[in-house]
């Protein structure tokens, strides 16, 4: 219940954080919402000595509309599944922004809906309270709900370092169970989502029963033109070491017609080639079934939605 | 004292404008001065010998009052004395406060630590020094009870901890001449109570009037007083406990624990500064006694219409390392209430306890009634699967007719009404359109099941025929010379809200507004015996004492108000505010005064109004009812979702409305965690993998359906309020009630039987496995 | 190292030192001596240690006392300021509908219904249960509080506000 003991520290500007990070690399950890960080300094599974609390830095707890610019030299080149015309501009979404607060956004709720209804069904509402999108990237927990979405809506990861900024697509971001890219002196300034979602997206989430976190999870954001699917991407999180697309039912999926709902068994195997968690919450047996099962539910909502 | 549905009984309790506004003192919100803080070092391995323990480098710690090994427990015994049991075969291995040579179980403390704040403690814990050799744990009871299973315990040649055997009847010719035998195997895993509290306790040495004074979270302040006196070696009256605020204990805070004595050990030697340690939830989950942990097979001896002729139970008790201070409570009681409302006309029960290396298991809500009629109400279900009969009718058919009848350990029950509880819980639930329902759905591809279970509980002990201790409370009541009144009670309270139902049979029978009464309870100064709480009976029971007492005390007044009256006590009649005799009245503040002054009292009316009585239940007392539950399961996850739930429970003549129904809600809760989400898991080397709430479940209010509940009112004969037990009728029927419901939901698979929790993952593979037969 | 710290709890500015690694809910309970914001866990999930931080609902657990420097904070004890104070309508109706046993989870149930109430005063069964996802009661089975809550919600009864079905 007693964490270890160590400073803080509450810089006013990102240099100030960059600084502070430089200088103390691994034993520095970065606060924001807290529920990732502060529980395991409790348990002492984090025994940093010194916390940089980003809260006092202004401009970091904002959502801003992002209108499509000209692709920076340093971006990966854009998902072709998460493409397609007459979708406008995207978010960026501050180390800051809540959970709550994204949930609450006007222009989240029309640009991204599913990235709010995510959002909402986080924790519960004092987590959503403080909690944050990148805090929670950030810790990496495999069982978190964002990675799902993130995956679908093929974000980005904007870090600073004393290198300059850089972007980094979320699939790489998150390397494993609470392991990310992030080198010691970087810090995680923003997500971004390039380009909105359409309406026909949807997140479903079979809850652990002890702590609501995603026992299995599926986010599909569904292209559609006409009266077919023209592109989907799936995003699972929960069930794996790291959170995966499901690019093998993504294309089996492509061309189906919307009115025939989900073609049946085209989410068998989703998670084959995958490191299946496996563990007091469940089997990777059962994962693996999950898996399926919540990608067939999220298309079948977001088709619903269309 | 019969009260119908009117506002008054409603009336909310009155200490909880002190709940609601955060002004309740519990056991860390105490304030002292100079507190010293605890911190406790555990054992990390289920069995290994210690080898070493250094505290040197932990005193030297910043902060450090005191670091205690046991090397240091010389001024006590060093554990807690065992209370008497009725089992036999009871063995109980050497255990201290603090471990000598080996442990037996992760958690089990080790080394204590006593620091000016809770942090420095905390960090000097660090500093404790420990060298243990592993050896070999053995987790699982049925394979303890092996020939070569290694033992839990280097001192005993096994691992057997007790048996039990008690019976009725000739069972084998039962056996012999049934048409059908159906036999179930079940489990009850641990639980773990998790009241929202967490233990916690504070000690004070006074030198100057030589007396230990322990605030605890505990059930039982007398019985803890009686162990800490014994263990410390002092005399019972240099030893006071007070129970303040407590949060919650449903069991878990009923035995005297380690951490008790250890503080009380620390004070002796830090007095007078006071001595403090609280459980955090990890502790709790740990090494708090867990509940349950009975693997049973029961044994149906049936005629072709339904009929029990016979009925075996053979279990194994999941002891743990140790016995707790009242030893195989749970096992007892399962004994007493197999068999359940039913006519059971020959039964043979068996139970072995087995030591294991985990942390001790002791009284969880619905202590091993809970195991009996779940096995009862599942057997029963099974039965009529196989028989082809309706289970409502198969019980109809095996009701007991008696009003009182014996189960297999010989103390006469009080056998309710359990066929009129099943009649009002089949028309509260319109019993027709919910099969409808389930018919509709079902053709629809829906899995949706019903089930029911009917019980009958054994509350207020009466365990054995064997028994030589009566179950007793003691209640009071004093009136003050200005008329306030003051009610004791030697039962405690953790929420369940005694003091309204007391408060309100005293007001009754003295004729005042319960308002200007006054209960005090919890602290063995005021009151000086009392049993605390368990099994259900601080109303029938010392809600009985309580009766007695203020009868006395009116009485009494009565007769002050003759002698004031100056007219034979016979013509005296109460009236509004007083007394009156003809056209003369006293009033009730005179008659008050007089009696504390004394000025005009004959010599056959002593003064004073103060009365104390230790009441002694007739017998167990017993409640009775039937539950419903409606689920549905999704067939793709195996979730179950439990749409609705009815429950049919009798509670005899009940004082306190408000407090009843809070009880049954909050014990159907804990039945639906029991049967739907919580199970106590350790690994095979003894490590507890549910360590946090984050993977031990409980029930939150998205679980839960609106419960509905309808009541009888079948006076109980056992006390003279009529009064039956509330506290754990839901912890025991919700769960079989909920088993019977999903296996009715897997009926299209074949499925016999689910064991409890009912988790996804294992209602999936129960599905698929029938899948893959091609069921 | 000490931080002196700076928070306004139930209107009152309070000021303190603190080591980093306190949590806000020491904070409340070991320097302010208010008792009634609870600590029941340490994995942020039982929700006894809620209070209102700058508006939200918040576990105080999970704050270090320093991130709530310079923050507004209300406590349980706050909606009663004096022995005499009346009743806020939740704690009032609390009271009416057993919505409490042992009181240990009330400070949590209270604060987390106020602010769902705020945000939203016709708010239904299910709406109300969802709200209490992270708050833990062991005791009352949660009916009571449910009950509570809508006696002070808006909602209209009728299908719209009536009984809810559990999700295991």
């Amino acid at each position: 219940m007693i964490p270890a003991a160590f400073e803080y520290r509450a810089p006013r500007t990102v240099e100030e954080a960059l600084a502070l990070l430089a200088k103390h690399r691994e034993e520095a950890r970065v606060l924001t919402g807290g529920h990732g960080l502060i529980p395991a300094l409790k348990l002492r599974q984090e025994t940093p000595a010194l916390v940089v609390d980003l809260r006092r830095i202004p401009g970091l707890g904002d959502v801003e509309p992002l209108d499509p610019a000209p692709p920076s030299p340093r971006a990966a080149p854009p998902d072709p599944f998460c493409g397609g015309p007459g979708r406008s501009g995207g978010l960026r979404i501050g180390a800051l922004v809540t959970h709550r607060a994204l949930a609450e956004a006007p222009t989240v709720r029309s640009r991204c809906p599913v990235l709010a209804e995510v959002a909402a069904l986080i924790g519960d509402p004092q987590v959503r309270s403080v909690g944050t999108l990148v805090g929670s990237i950030c810790h990496g927990d495999p069982a978190a709900d964002y990675p799902a979405v993130l995956l679908a809506l093929g974000a980005r990861v904007l870090i600073a370092s004393p290198r300059g900024e850089r972007l980094a697509e979320v699939a790489e971001f998150i390397q494993g169970p609470f392991e990310t890219a992030l080198e010691p002196d970087e810090l995680v300034l923003a997500v971004e989502v390039d380009r909105s979602a359409p309406a026909s997206s949807a997140y479903y989430k079979v809850r652990r029963s002890a702590s609501g976190f995603a026992l299995a999870a599926a986010a599909a954001v569904v292209e559609i033109e006409g009266e077919r699917i023209r592109s989907c991407a799936i995003g699972v999180t929960g069930v794996t070491t790291r959170p995966f697309r499901a690019h093998a039912v993504e294309e089996r999926l492509v061309g189906a017609l919307c009115a025939h709902g989900f073609p049946e068994a085209a989410a068998r195997g989703a998670s084959d080639g995958q490191s299946v968690l496996d563990d007091i919450h469940a089997s990777a047996e059962y994962r693996a079934h999950l898996a399926e099962v919540c990608i067939r539910r999220a298309v079948e909502k977001a088709l619903s939605r269309r | 004292m019969i009260h119908e549905e009117a506002e008054a009984v409603k009336a909310p309790r009155v200490e909880d404008r002190a709940r609601v506004t955060g002004s309740t003192l519990y056991v860390d919100d105490i304030p002292f001065d100079r507190l010293l803080y605890v911190e406790i070092l555990r054992s990390r391995h289920a069995h290994a010998r210690l080898l070493r323990v250094d505290a040197a480098r932990a005193r030297a710690a910043p902060g450090v009052a005191a670091a205690i090994t046991y090397a240091d427990l010389e001024s006590s015994t060093g554990s807690f004395p065992l209370a008497a049991s009725r089992v036999d075969d009871l063995r109980q291995p050497a255990r201290s406060f603090l471990a000598r040579d080996e442990v037996g179980f992760v958690g089990e403390p080790v080394a204590a630590v006593a620091a000016e704040t809770r942090a420095a403690a905390r960090d000097a814990l660090e500093a404790l020094e420990v060298d243990y050799e592993p050896l070999d744990a053995v987790i699982e009871p049925e394979a303890a009870l092996e020939p070569d299973a290694p033992r839990a315990h280097a001192s005993l040649p096994d691992n057997l901890a007790f048996r039990l055997e008690a019976g009725l009847g000739d069972v084998d010719a039962a056996f012999r001449g049934a048409d059908r035998v159906v036999r179930l195997a079940l489990q009850s895993p641990r639980l773990a109570a998790c009241a929202l509290e967490t233990r916690g306790a504070v000690a004070q040495w006074l030198p100057a009037s030589e007396e230990l004074i322990l605030w605890s979270s505990t059930q039982a302040p007398h019985l803890l007083r009686s162990q800490l006196a014994a263990t410390l070696q002092l005399r019972e009256s240099a030893v006071r406990v007070i129970a303040p605020e407590v949060g919650g204990g449903f069991g878990s805070k009923r035995s005297a624990y380690a951490e008790e004595a250890l503080v009380a050990i620390l004070a002796r030697r830090l007095a007078p500064r006071p001595v403090k340690w609280v459980e955090s939830r990890r502790e709790n989950l740990l090494a708090t006694v867990h509940g349950r942990g009975q693997s049973a097979e029961i044994e149906l001896a049936l005629r072709a219409d339904g009929k029990i002729l016979g009925l075996r139970y053979d279990a194994v008790v999941d002891v743990g390392a140790y016995h707790p201070s009242c030893p195989a409570a749970a096992p007892e009681l399962t004994a007493a209430a197999i068999g359940g409302p039913y006519r059971v006309p020959a039964s043979r029960v068996s139970l072995r306890g087995a030591f294991t290396n985990k942390v001790p298991t002791d009284a969880y809500r619905g202590a091993g009634r809970a195991e009996a009629t779940l096995a009862m109400e599942r057997v029963l279900d099974a039965a009529a699967v196989e028989l082809e009969l309706d289970p409502i009718e198969i019980r109809r058919a095996n009701f007991t007719r008696e009003a009182v009848f014996r189960p297999p350990t010989g103390v006469a029950l009080d056998a309710g009404d359990c066929p009129s509880a099943l009649d009002r819980l089949l028309s509260a639930c319109a019993y027709a359109s919910l099969r409808g329902e389930q018919e509709a759905r079902r053709n629809a591809g829906e899995l949706v099941g019903i089930g029911l279970a009917a019980y009958l509980d054994v509350c207020a002990g009466g365990s054995s025929a064997r028994a030589e201790a009566v179950v007793w409370e003691t209640g009071g009541v004093r009136v003050g010379p200005a008329g306030d009144v003051e009610v004791f009670t030697g039962t405690s309270s953790q929420g369940q809200g005694q003091e309204a139902a007391l408060a309100r049979i005293a007001s009754e029978i003295l004729g005042v507004p319960p308002e200007v009464v006054r209960v005090r309870r919890g602290d063995t100064a005021a009151i000086h015996d009392g049993r605390g709480v368990a099994g259900s009976r601080s109303v029938a029971v010392g809600g009985s004492a309580v009766r007695e007492a203020a009868r006395r005390i009116d009485a009494k007044l009565r007769s002050v108000a003759a002698a004031l009256l100056r007219v034979p006590v016979e013509y005296v009649e109460r009236v509004d505010g007083g007394f009156a005799c003809g056209g003369r009245r006293v009033s009730r503040a005179e008659v008050c005064l007089e009696a504390h002054r004394a000025a005009s009292l004959p010599a056959d009316t002593p003064p004073g109004l103060e009365e104390l009585v230790h009441y002694p239940a007739r017998g167990p007392i017993s409640s009775f009812g039937a539950h419903l539950a409606f689920v549905s399961v999704d067939r793709d996850t195996g979730e179950v979702r439990l749409e609705k739930y009815f429950a049919s429970d009798d509670f005899g003549r009940v004082v306190d409305l408000l407090r009843v129904e809070g009880q049954a809600l909050g014990g159907i809760a804990q039945g639906i965690g029991q049967a739907l989400l919580e199970e106590v898991v350790y690994d095979e080397s003894g490590q507890l993998l549910t360590s946090t709430f984050l993977e031990y479940a409980l029930p939150r209010a998205s679980h839960l359906p609106l419960v509905v509940c309808s009541r009888g009112e079948t006076p109980s004969t056992m006390n003279p309020l009529g009064a039956r037990g509330a506290g754990e009728a839901g912890a025991i029927a919700a769960p079989p009630a909920i088993a019977n419901a999903v296996v009715d939901a897997l009926r299209e698979f074949g499925v016999r039987h689910v064991d409890l929790p009912l988790r996804p993952e294992k209602v999936w593979r129960l599905i698929r496995a029938a899948e893959e037969r091609g069921d | 190292m000490k931080y002196p710290v700076a928070i306004t709890v139930n209107g009152r500015e309070r000021r303190g030192e603190v080591e980093a690694r306190t949590l806000l809910v020491q904070f409340i309970r070991e320097e302010l001596r208010l008792t009634a914001t609870r600590v029941g866990c340490e994995t942020s999930t039982c929700g006894a240690c809620t209070v209102i931080l700058d508006g939200s609902p918040v576990k105080s657990c999970t704050r270090l006392a320093v991130q709530a420097d310079g923050s507004t904070v209300l406590t349980l004890e706050g909606l009663t300021p004096g022995t005499d104070a009346p009743l806020h309508p939740l704690q009032a109706a609390f009271c009416e509908h057993h919505a409490l046993q042992c009181g240990f989870c009330s400070a949590g149930m209270v604060l987390v219904l106020k602010d769902l109430l705020e945000r939203s005063p016709a708010a239904a069964e299910r709406e109300v249960r969802a709200a209490l996802d992270g708050n833990i009661c062991r005791c009352t089975g949660y009916q009571g509080i449910v009950k509570a809550a809508l006696s002070v919600s808006t909602v209209t009864s009728g299908p719209a506000g009536g009984p809810g079905e559990g999700r295991a």
